[in-house]
């Protein structure tokens, strides 16, 4: 099997798998599988709002997917999106607050900076943690996304929230700040879909982070580090430092979803925005194999899916939008198991063997 | 003046504060809150202390909670059951941690997957599962029915002291001088050595994966049935992995988890109790959001060494691939 095919049909098989195992459960609660599927990825196919929306939910999970993708590459486990995408998406807005008077040629940048530079931040502490004392990034990952949930809440309700508001959000950032949305360029495309040009953003850091990783020596160096460290050190990289690097990498990419959420979207900060992003990041990743054209097929997937889980919520009987949840783990289960499945093929043909 | 200035009844400010925070209802509170994070992390335990990383506590715990309450519910509801219905409930939590705990065991031992992207898949797969199936049992957004007071768990803070004492004293005595005890941390450290003396590292293995299961579910279990009266979306809130920090912090040893457990319980117990805010002697406040940070912060402390050092089992999280 040459290496793109094996590419290819791995995560096929795990979705298809998933997909057997979810209408499973669904006939158990009592619907039919194929009508709950048909709402689920149906609606995502329609002119504009199923695209549109699907789009736009597919922009922060391409940025959380490479986030994830980048960390592994390095050969660490960045659990931590979500943590860095709170702090960056906070950042973002506290610039958008603070800066107010200047104008959309400064201030849309400055926001950018503000949301790459605090998620390579947070997502650099882990880095220097595991560098320097050898402590897990997983374990240290998991802390800072709890540590940075509470502290952009703090920040809010004390600092930027406008009183009076029985919402925990800050207050509007500057209209400078704003971002277009794209039914501003596509003749047709209604600009009420928050679709904008973040997701191009998103689509050009496929790019750069396939360019940086396969055509640069720090890519080079990151790959060499995950692959083998101990071959790594021996060929003289320095593997504390890509550690780190990664993650700052890793983290800037979690940090862009601010700009997404923030200047595209709300154009505010607001306390839980994130529909587990971070976590859905390390499906997209495996699911699209760490490689940043899988990266966007995965997000598309799970975007239409969550962009169907509203609809298999009205128009369903039993089914919830949970199962989209449910697919999800269940799908990274079959990801993370494809042993089982070279061991079903396995098993397969020394049954053959045996009957021959 | 170390104490801090005097107040009119005459006590010093700082004995006042410590008088104020720790009252009955206060350690109480910390006991009750502190009871599923010992459960779940001591079953987190026997899992890395055999090798296997569990970060899949979370979803455990959230199998175990939500199981507990539906079945509570329907045990009485249709069995009957009556004051019986809870232990019914209880024993169906244990049950769903273990088949939780049984999947992630296949997956992780038998097929060798990465520990910790399978446990991801387990809680990502366990914030689902219980609003699908509630929704289509209960027709509810991923809650349970209200079951009714007395068809609740033991409550009186005495009772759970006494049985988590217990339960702790077993896993030590269990983890430290039986010849399981003895395998199970071998295998943790050395699976290597404890196969070629004739051990079966698989498992042992899935004995400590399954037994985390066990100890989560009861955590679970005691969350929606004890302290609570239903299952609600999401209602662990991280206490799953509160339990792992506790377990890390703990220094993966049972009676430094214990404690550590209740310390994170009482930072829980004290954000609930001062609602909002809490009062320094001299006048400022602490907002809530600090003192919930608290078992994150001292997590990464400890795990980076700065106060003693804390060493995780050698073979944690590397699948064994016996020599042929």
């Amino acid at each position: 099997m040459t290496k793109l095919a094996r590419d290819l049909l791995f995560p096929l098989i795990a979705v298809v798998a998933a997909f057997i195992v979810g209408g499973i459960l669904i006939l158990i609660v009592g619907d039919n599988p194929l009508d709950a599927y048909a709402l689920l990825l149906g609606s995502a196919l329609s002119w504009p709002d199923g695209i549109g929306y699907t789009l736009f939910q597919a922009t922060p999970l391409i940025f959380t997917g490479l986030a994830v993708l980048v960390g592994f590459r390095c050969g660490l486990f960045n659990i931590g999106a979500e943590g860095q995408l709170y702090i960056a998406a906070f950042a973002t807005a506290w610039v958008g607050i603070r800066f107010a008077n200047l104008s959309a040629w400064f201030l849309i940048p400055f926001c950018c900076a503000a949301a790459i530079l605090s998620g390579a931040f947070w997502a650099a502490i882990p880095g220097v943690l595991k560098a320097k004392f050898g402590s897990h990034e997983v374990i240290n990952t998991i802390m800072l996304n709890f540590i940075a949930v509470a502290l952009v809440s703090y920040f809010t309700q004390y600092h930027y929230k406008v009183p009076g508001d029985p919402i925990l959000q800050t207050a509007p950032i500057s209209e400078h700040a704003y971002i277009p949305p794209l039914g501003k360029f596509i003749p047709g495309f209604p600009e009420r879909i928050p679709l904008n040009v973040a997701f191009l953003l998103a689509l050009l850091c496929c790019l750069l982070v396939y360019l940086f990783l396969w055509r640069t020596k720090w890519g080079y160096e990151i790959r060499a580090t995950g692959s083998n460290p101990f071959a790594a050190e021996y060929g003289g990289i320095s593997i504390r430092k890509q550690i780190i690097l990664a993650m700052a990498v890793s983290g800037a990419l979690a940090g862009m979803v601010g700009i997404n959420e923030v200047l595209g979207n709300r154009h505010r900060y607001y306390d839980g925005f994130s529909d587990n992003y971070g976590f859905t990041g390390i499906a997209v990743a495996l699911l699209g194999r760490n490689h940043p054209v899988g990266v966007i097929l995965a997000a598309l997937l799970f975007a239409a899916l969550q962009h169907g889980g509203i609809y298999v919520d009205g128009f369903s009987e039993h089914v919830t939008k949970d199962i989209v949840q449910v697919l999800q783990g269940i799908i990274i289960l079959f990801v993370a198991a494809e042993a089982f499945f070279k061991w079903l093929l396995g098993r397969k043909a020394s049954m053959e063997r045996l009957r021959a | 003046m170390a104490l801090g200035t005097k107040s009119v009844d005459g006590t010093f400010a700082s004995v006042k504060l410590m008088r104020d925070i720790f009252t009955f209802s206060l350690i109480a509170s910390t006991i009750r809150l502190g009871t599923p994070l010992v459960l779940a992390a001591l079953g987190g335990l026997f899992s890395e202390r055999s090798g296997v990383i569990n970060i899949a506590l979370e979803g455990k715990m959230l199998a175990g909670a939500f199981t507990a309450a539906a079945v509570t519910y329907a045990a009485d509801k249709s069995l009957g059951l009556g004051n019986m219905s809870p232990w019914a409930g209880l024993f169906a939590g244990m049950l769903a941690g273990l088949f939780i705990a049984a999947i992630y065991a296949v997956i992780c031992i038998k097929f060798k997957a990465d520990q910790v992207v399978s446990g991801a898949a387990i809680n990502i797969l366990m914030i689902g599962m219980p609003g699908f199936l509630s929704g289509a049992f209960f027709l509810s957004s991923g809650s349970t029915p209200q079951i009714p007071k007395d068809h609740l768990l033991p409550q009186s803070p005495i009772v759970i002291a006494i049985a988590v004492l217990v339960v702790v004293a077993i896993i030590w005595y269990v983890l430290y001088n039986t010849p399981f005890g003895l395998r199970l941390r071998s295998v943790g450290e050395n699976p290597e050595a404890a196969d070629a003396a004739g051990v079966s590292v698989s498992k042992i293995r899935y004995s400590g994966v399954l037994l985390a299961g066990v100890l989560a579910g009861i955590g679970g279990a005691y969350l929606s049935i004890g302290q609570s009266s239903l299952f609600t979306r999401n209602m662990t809130a991280g206490r799953g992995f509160i339990a792992l920090a506790a377990l890390i912090f703990g220094k993966w040893r049972p009676v430094q988890t214990l404690l550590a457990c209740l310390l994170f319980g009482f930072t829980e117990a004290v954000s609930i109790q001062m609602q909002g805010v809490f009062k320094l002697p001299s006048g400022e406040d602490i907002p809530v959001q600090f003192i919930q940070m608290v078992p994150y912060v001292l997590t990464i402390v400890v795990l980076a060494g700065f106060i003693g050092s804390s060493r995780p089992p050698r073979a944690l999280g590397i699948p064994y691939q016996k020599e042929k």
